[in-house]
């Protein structure tokens, strides 16, 4: 008895950053965004960022609510528009970093005009996209992200519709850093997330996760940690490659890695230079990135 | 650059460069916008003028973006603002409801033109009033105000900033498509004769402050991010803490709140003017562009031996019930011109409660209502009652 109280005195290390008066939190048993989650507060705390500094934006939708969970200045906004909202929050305290943490029917159905602009104009932002390839907040509809011949409540004999490749269409946009990852990649996702948060410029990761109750289920894909391991064993790690060439194939394979890193001046790099002449005493607009040293990998 | 702020001189421009030149001089330092005519000019002047006082303008991929972009801009830290019309203002709506429900501060200019759909984008209406009122979904009190000149332009937008700042909630300028082409004479005066309201700030450190704790006079200081508050803001019904609560209990506890910051608050809000009311034995009562014909009709009725006088209205919503419930006992008639087929008439007639006749002069759009037609208004009003 006395050994099991100790254990529950001891802090977990994301409880600074947990609103633990909102647990428990809505998502399902078996859902991938807590996994998610987690590795986001990691990245938060190994970024050395000021905490006071870093946001959270999300849109609607299950990884609409994490932004509640997030013991920081976190803000839930209307479905789809998480990026504008997030856009004005960056462009108006240039020194913050802003994460977007969304669902892909948020941020590549409804609101995937608002992507390829942000991308476009290189807005200093990280987009984090929990892809579990349907509507899970509604009860499991058709979502750009549902793969071909799947079953959803909206597609009951099966999707005939294709789905977008949503890295290829970040890297097509301008994005300055895409990777993708499944839920079982903690490590890398805990590292991409680390590189994006840090990475000036507009970044984006996707990672693949599982929603048992609402697809896996319709697609008898089994339990949670059933589809969990499909997704894990069906991936095949291709870094650098061309990502529209990272096809997601259920059938084959679901590629993941990280596609791109490159640099490219931001929103704000250029709204000064084009300014600069009325901008030049200007303080500096961008955040301060603490130095990180490289860590090895194992 | 601050010097550049505020243009303290006379100049000859238009309604829409006087609205951007009133929205810096009360400390506007960001703008998200889409063109759309008649509102472009607004957009347009703006891109100029906020690099040289270090303010962000972007242009938006669409007007939906556009608001999202000023509720976040409000959250970090600055007062923001956008311009549109019809189609736009129709866009604007979801995340005008986010605003409020938010309790954001910002500021909506609606340059009118005439619709429904595409319908005549260079010519005036002022069929957005009760879209401005009701457009977004939900259950809430707005603040919309009516400028009919380019000096309104200019005054109304510091007016609708100090607004949005006192009651946090989004304001909409409902101006038209006349007053913001139109070019006249704008006084700008010295930065320190201009009165600007910024909303108040928590005054308790963190883990103390609730972001959604009204003080007494209904409204809850605001935190913006990088303050150390780590609040949470959501378009969800949330509690005081601004957490989400799904149940009738909190909804109605935030319901009331959103609703009687503005309605307790409505006498201080609402603003009108008068014209020759003191002895008038029939009214006109009007906004807008229509407030300049209304003005010459009642003029031409004095000459004819008519008592008519004019009730300018500057706010209109909330609408000023109490003013007009007098104002039906003392007259023999009110007559709206506007230049849609019946919307702030049905409120008019509401608040006149039957004791005296309301006659609306409706224009379907694309012109501005002649004088005549409300001349003609006011000799009938007088002509049924005798």
């Amino acid at each position: 008895m006395t050994k099991k109280k100790q254990k529950v005195a001891l802090p977990h290390p994301h409880d600074p950053l947990l609103r633990a008066d909102r647990i428990p939190h809505i998502w399902c048993p078996g859902c991938g965004i807590g996994t998610i989650f987690g590795c986001v507060l990691t990245a938060i705390q190994k970024s050395g960022l000021p905490l006071d500094d870093v946001a959270m934006v999300s849109g609607i939708g299950c990884t609409g609510r994490m932004a509640g969970y997030l013991n920081l200045d976190s803000f839930h906004t209307t479905h789809g528009r998480a990026i504008p909202f997030a856009t004005g929050l960056k462009l108006a305290r240039p020194q913050s970093s802003v994460i977007v943490t969304s669902g892909d029917g948020d941020l590549f159905a409804i609101g995937g005009n608002h992507f390829i602009h942000a991308a476009r104009r290189n807005v200093d932002m990280t987009i984090v996209c929990v892809n579990n390839f349907n509507y899970g907040m509604t009860g499991g509809q058709v979502a750009p992200s549902t793969p071909f011949g799947a079953k959803t409540t909206t597609t009951p004999i099966g999707n005939f519709e294709e789905p977008f490749n949503f890295c290829s269409l970040a890297a097509a946009c301008g994005a300055v850093y895409v990777a993708r990852w499944t839920t079982l990649h903690i490590r890398w996702i805990t590292d991409s997330l680390l590189e994006a948060i840090q990475k000036r410029g507009f970044s984006f990761l996707e990672i693949l996760a599982p929603c048992p109750v609402t697809f896996g289920r319709r697609n008898k894909l089994g339990k949670a940690v059933d589809l969990i391991k499909f997704l894990h064993e069906r991936s095949v790690v291709r870094n650098q490659i061309d990502p529209k060439d990272a096809v997601l194939d259920f059938n084959k394979h679901l590629v993941v890695g990280k596609f791109i890193d490159i640099e490219r001046p931001t929103f704000l790099d250029n709204y000064q230079l084009i300014n600069r002449r009325e901008l030049g005493d200007w303080p500096a607009l961008e955040r301060q990135v603490p130095r990180m040293e490289k860590q090895a990998k194992g | 650059m601050v010097e550049k702020a505020v243009l303290t001189g006379t100049y000859f421009m238009n309604g829409d460069e006087a609205c951007c030149e009133g929205a810096i001089a009360a400390g506007c330092r960001f703008f998200a916008g889409y063109p759309i005519t008649p509102a472009t000019e607004v957009a347009e002047r703006m891109s100029d003028r906020l690099p040289e006082i270090g303010g962000i303008f972007i242009q938006m991929e669409d007007e939906l973006a556009s608001m999202a972009a000023i509720l976040g801009a409000s959250w970090g830290g600055m007062k923001a603002m956008t311009s549109t019309s019809g189609p736009g203002f129709s866009l604007m709506m979801e995340n005008i409801s986010l605003g409020l429900c938010t309790e954001t501060p910002c500021v909506v200019c609606d340059v009118q033109r005439a619709g429904p759909s595409t319908g005549l984008p260079t010519l005036v209406a002022q069929g957005d009033m009760m879209q401005a009122r009701w457009g977004a979904h939900g259950h809430y009190e707005i603040i919309a105000i009516s400028p009919s000149s380019p000096q309104e332009m200019f005054d109304f937008t510091i007016w609708a900033f100090n607004l949005s700042e006192q009651y946090r909630l989004p304001v909409i300028i409902l101006a038209d498509e006349v007053v913001g082409h139109m070019n006249e004479r704008v006084v700008i005066p010295p930065a320190d004769k201009i009165q600007v309201i910024n909303r108040k700030k928590p005054a308790v450190p963190p883990g103390k402050y609730l972001p959604y704790r009204p003080d007494s006079d209904g409204v809850a200081p605001m935190a913006t991010l990088g303050e150390g508050y780590h609040m949470h803001v959501t378009g969800l019904t949330h509690d005081q803490r601004g957490y989400p609560v799904m149940n009738d209990v909190t909804q109605e506890e935030m319901i009331s709140r959103l609703v009687q910051k503005v309605r307790k608050n409505a006498d201080r809000i609402i603003r009108y003017d008068t014209f020759l009311l003191d002895d008038a034995e029939v009214a006109v009562v009007a906004y807008g562009i229509s407030v300049r014909s209304a003005k010459r009709a009642v003029a031409e009725a004095r000459e004819k031996g008519i008592r008519a006088g004019l009730v300018k209205l500057n706010t209109i919503w909330p609408f000023p019930e109490k003013m007009i419930r007098d104002l039906a006992r003392k007259v023999r008639g009110l007559i709206m011109p506007e230049i849609n087929y019946g919307q702030m008439v049905l409120e008019l007639e509401r608040c006149a409660g039957g004791f005296c006749p309301v006659v609306l002069v409706p224009h379907a759009g694309g012109a501005i209502i002649q004088p005549d037609r409300i001349l003609t208004a006011l000799q009938g009003a007088l002509k049924k009652t005798t």
